[in-house]
């Protein structure tokens, strides 16, 4: 057991797509077992990450929660009318969490969070129809965040902090449908970018009237990861001064979009119940231009026009002993991806997500925390094909097809209460 | 523990039930449709269309892209098939080898260079890498595309023509592309496509059949009407490489073909002959293609001033020319683009009649004038001419061929030459459609979409193929032979064709998905 827990652990921080966009909720197994709600529950340190103004709330004095997740995701995608298909075969996503807090005082609880809300990795066949837009990507990013949680009254807290990203990116794509070498060896370009930062912060407050009831929000701050003088590596370009690609460094931004949630729980006797709304600000993804250096080298912009997003989670758990505590839910994830700019990166249309887990609490101390997730999505016909008023300086053919995805997501976690 | 185990256990068996799947797949039996067709065992047959040639060479990614290939895919979406081999060459430079040697004529692909600042796009012969492909090395096993470069309808029945020892025989009897996968030496490529026993089959030969003639610009002998039944194929022993097959002869082998194959399959499809004047090897170099100064072209016309003035008149006065003939052969240059001069074996030949009185002229002088004219618009300038045109004849500046000197015969198609290209064609296609028709097979019009692609161009997702040279996308840089591109929209045109004759459902395939021209500047 212990073994595959490190081993889960000690896995990149890498993730597949299964929420909307590129946003990976995976940030504590206890929430995710109840549809990732938890901005109004006072239950462990994941609070560190679902609204941290309610650590001030938790009993012990040191509270730790840590797990990871195994993201079995993919995307099969055929075209009826040529007769053309293709799945992914993407790397099995780790996403992990830590959370500490430390109750200094009375009214003020400090913390430390390292989560990975944003990842992305896709996989498909090298040469694939949908070459020209992705062979494949992996998108990685750290948050670490200090943390301070600070009580007002005995039923208001507020809590927060900086947020502090590492991440990394690194993006295949064949130059276009068809040029190629001498050899029939299809010109591509990586991209590849790491150890690029940024800095964010997020917010939260937690009301609570009666024992029983709470009310939470929290806000997280957009986060823009500014990649300069990455690598781009072009490959299988034909000898020619009519194709000028050599290898040289890009600047580019990727968003990490700023998230509102609001919701409350209620507790009576053995049950609880919580409901959360997410609010994804994604529109702020326009498109992710690739500004090269080489002057020789047209730019490459990849219009991507997300919009808006909403996600409304719920959550049910049951305290049945001293030993198990089961939990269920589900949520409805509305895909930021507008219909014609369904690229085969995030294929992503909206989700209907069932999750259900436990805790073993195996002493006073020390519980082990268990989920799943299942998400499943209808399959869609859908095409990429920016507007070209919206996007003048696209130039690309629509491509289309059916598409479906699935994602099976199993976690586990550690909650240490000292 | 162990409940944990039993959890991980119960969590796997989910993780294989949830990969995801569409309510109806494509590759799902049913999806599409053979219909009264049985595409599980594909044979080809053909020349170097159906071999995947281009770029006046044989490689692996050409091969790749025959329209064959193509259409062996989509038949694998529709129905399980037993696979597609061909018999790829050894690399993607071109170029066959014998005993070490590259073979006359066997040279490498062409590729697109440029100047260094991007311009003067020019094609070239690549010479990255050189050719590998021996054809002594005898491939093993059977092929479905046997298509053979350089095959003419009658060759494809010929024994001995994948014979190693006929490469070398005087005249040449074997062809280099079939020794390399010829079952035996005495075989015919008919033989062994029928020894696989196919189950669907596609006939496209009959090009080079013309296409010999029309590339030389018509320096072989037109046949038509010198078949009469005998033995075929001690009859077709007297031709030259250039000849244009006789249409009679022509529907007698190809007769006998068709009736062999649909014989065995469950049905097959008849590819016929597009019009050869349609591709860019005839169309690109414009038949005024000499600039020239008002200087130049006035000493020019001096130079010809007595042949116009008196000789030509003469001739007419003697009764030996009409007042047409003598329009036809006057030479006349201006400032700005002028029409190539040329020999033209169509004329009556006035060389002896000039060099007694009353013009007494020199037998060299003679010699040049006497099927002279001066080319229009009708004719036709082969795309290997180019480079020819233009340059002088030992350095002299008023020896200028296609000005002052004329083309010979093998640099301009004429139109008389062109009509008996034209009219053969269209014999063969009417053999080709009555036997589609009696044969109860499908029968594809690529003289059709060749021409549609030399007028207005065929529309796909990412703009219009046409048969531009170069630019076009359809043709490759020999400007007979097609780029994967154009092989793709035959493939589309034979799908069309195989869906409506046999009531099946086969996808077509993108042909923005096709490359054209291959780039390359290692051309030294």
């Amino acid at each position: 057991m212990k073994k595959i827990f490190l081993l889960v652990l000690c896995g990149l921080a890498s993730a597949a797509i299964y929420a909307g966009g590129y946003r990976v909720s995976l940030q504590g197994q206890r929430s995710l077992a109840m549809g990732h709600t938890g901005v109004a529950m006072v239950n462990n340190a994941e609070l560190a990450f679902f609204n941290p103004a309610g650590l001030v709330y938790l009993e012990n004095k040191i509270n730790v929660a840590v797990g990871a997740s195994a993201v079995f995701s993919n995307v099969i995608w055929q075209n009826e009318e040529f007769g053309q298909m293709a799945e992914t075969d993407s790397p099995v996503g780790t996403p992990f969490y830590a959370y500490f807090s430390y109750r200094a005082n009375e009214w003020l609880t400090l913390g430390l969070s390292a989560y990975t809300p944003y990842g992305s990795s896709v996989e498909w066949p090298d040469d694939w129809a949908g070459s020209h837009l992705v062979n494949n990507i992996d998108l990685q990013a750290i948050y670490i965040q200090p943390l301070a949680s600070v009580k007002i009254s005995e039923k208001l807290s507020l809590g927060g902090g900086p947020i502090y990203v590492n991440g990394s990116v690194n993006f295949n794509r064949n130059l276009d449908r068809t040029l190629a070498d001498v050899e029939g060896n299809r010109a591509n370009v990586t991209v590849d970018a790491s150890g690029v930062s940024a800095w964010g912060w997020s917010l939260g407050g937690m009301y609570s009237p009666t024992e029983n009831l709470r009310f939470g929000v929290n806000y997280r701050s957009e986060i823009i990861m500014e990649a300069e003088g990455g690598d781009a590596d072009f490959e299988n370009i034909p000898n020619s001064p009519a194709t000028p690609f050599a290898d040289t460094q890009f600047d580019a931004a990727l968003p990490l979009p700023a998230e509102l949630t609001v919701g409350a729980s209620y507790r009576f006797d053995k049950w609880t119940v919580a409901v959360d709304y997410n609010r994804n600000y994604w529109d702020v993804y326009n498109s992710l231009d690739i500004d090269f250096a080489d002057a020789g080298i047209p730019d490459s912009d990849n219009p991507r026009n997300y919009k808006n997003s909403s996600i409304y989670r719920f959550g049910l758990q049951y305290w049945a002993n001293e030993t198990f505590t089961l939990r269920a839910g589900y949520y409805f994830d509305e895909s930021p991806v507008q219909s014609g700019y369904f690229a085969p990166e995030t294929p992503r249309n909206d989700s209907s997500n069932f999750t259900g887990g436990l805790s073993i609490n195996i002493n006073d101390r020390f519980a082990i925390d268990a989920s799943f997730l299942y998400s499943r999505f209808d399959e869609i016909e859908e095409t990429y094909n920016p507007d070209p008023e919206t996007f003048p300086d696209y130039e690309g053919v629509p491509f289309r097809g059916t598409f479906k995805s699935s994602a099976f997501v199993p976690g586990l976690g550690l909650t240490i209460k000292i | 523990m162990k409940n944990y185990f039993r959890y991980i256990a119960v969590l796997a068996l989910g993780i294989v039930s949830c990969e995801p799947e569409f309510e109806d797949p494509i590759d799902e039996e049913g999806f599409y449709n053979n219909g009264e067709a049985d595409f599980s065992n594909y044979v080809a047959l053909g020349n170097s269309l159906t071999a995947g040639y281009a770029n006046n060479a044989l490689y692996i990614s050409g091969q790749e892209n025959s329209y064959p290939n193509i259409l062996a895919q989509q038949f694998a979406v529709v129905q399980d098939t037993e696979g597609f081999r061909q018999p790829l060459v050894n690399d993607n430079t071109g170029g066959l080898v014998l005993g070490g040697q590259t073979i006359p004529g066997f040279d490498t692909r062409l590729v697109l260079s440029f100047d260094a600042d991007g311009s003067n796009p020019s094609p070239q012969n690549y010479r990255g890498a050189q050719p590998i492909t021996d054809v002594s090395t005898k491939l093993e096993g059977s092929f479905n595309n046997m298509g053979v470069p350089g095959a003419k309808s009658y060759q494809l029945a010929f024994p001995g023509y994948g014979d190693l020892s006929g490469l070398t025989t005087q005249p040449v009897t074997a062809n280099p592309y079939f020794v390399r996968f010829a079952s035996s030496p005495q075989t015919t490529v008919v033989q062994d496509a029928l020894a696989q026993e196919p189950t669907f089959f596609s006939l496209w030969i009959g090009n080079n059949d013309v296409l010999g003639f029309a590339a030389s610009g018509g320096v072989g002998v037109d046949q038509t009407g010198t078949f009469a039944g005998a033995n075929p194929m001690e009859y077709f022993g007297t031709y030259g490489p250039n000849d244009i097959t006789d249409p009679n002869a022509f529907a007698a082998v190809y007769g006998q073909m068709v009736q062999a194959l649909s014989a065995s399959t469950s049905g097959g499809v008849l590819i016929n002959i597009p019009d050869v004047a349609s591709v860019p090897y005839f169309t690109t170099v414009p038949v005024n293609a000499i600039p020239l100064d008002s200087q130049t072209a006035t000493a020019l016309n001096a130079q010809f001033a007595a042949y116009n003035d008196q000789i030509l008149p003469g001739l007419m006065g003697l009764g030996l020319l009409s007042a047409e003939e003598v329009q036809a052969r006057r030479i006349t240059f201006t400032e700005g683009q002028n029409f190539v001069t040329l020999t033209d074996e169509s004329l009556i030949d006035i060389s002896q009649i000039i060099q007694g009185a009353p013009f007494n002229l020199d037998a060299q002088t003679a010699g040049l004038l006497g099927q002279l004219r001066q080319a229009t618009v009708g004719d036709l300038i082969p795309l290997t001419s180019s480079g020819f045109l233009g340059t002088t004849v030992g350095g002299d500046p008023m020896m200028v061929n296609g000005v002052s000197v004329p083309l010979g015969d093998q640099h301009v198609l004429t139109t008389s030459e062109q009509e008996m290209i034209a009219t053969a064609t269209q014999r063969y296609n009417e053999t080709i459609a009555a036997l589609a028709e009696a044969n109860g097979l499908g029968l594809v019009d690529a003289n059709a979409t060749l021409t549609r692609l030399a007028s207005e161009g065929i529309s796909f997702d990412a703009g219009t193929v046409t048969a531009d040279f170069v630019t076009g996308g359809a043709f490759s840089l020999d400007g007979i032979h097609l780029t994967p591109r154009g092989y793709a929209i035959i493939a589309n045109g034979i799908i069309d064709e195989i869906n409506e004759t046999y009531n099946s459902e086969v996808p077509k395939v993108n042909i923005g998905n096709y490359g054209t021209v291959t780039l390359s500047n290692d051309i030294q």
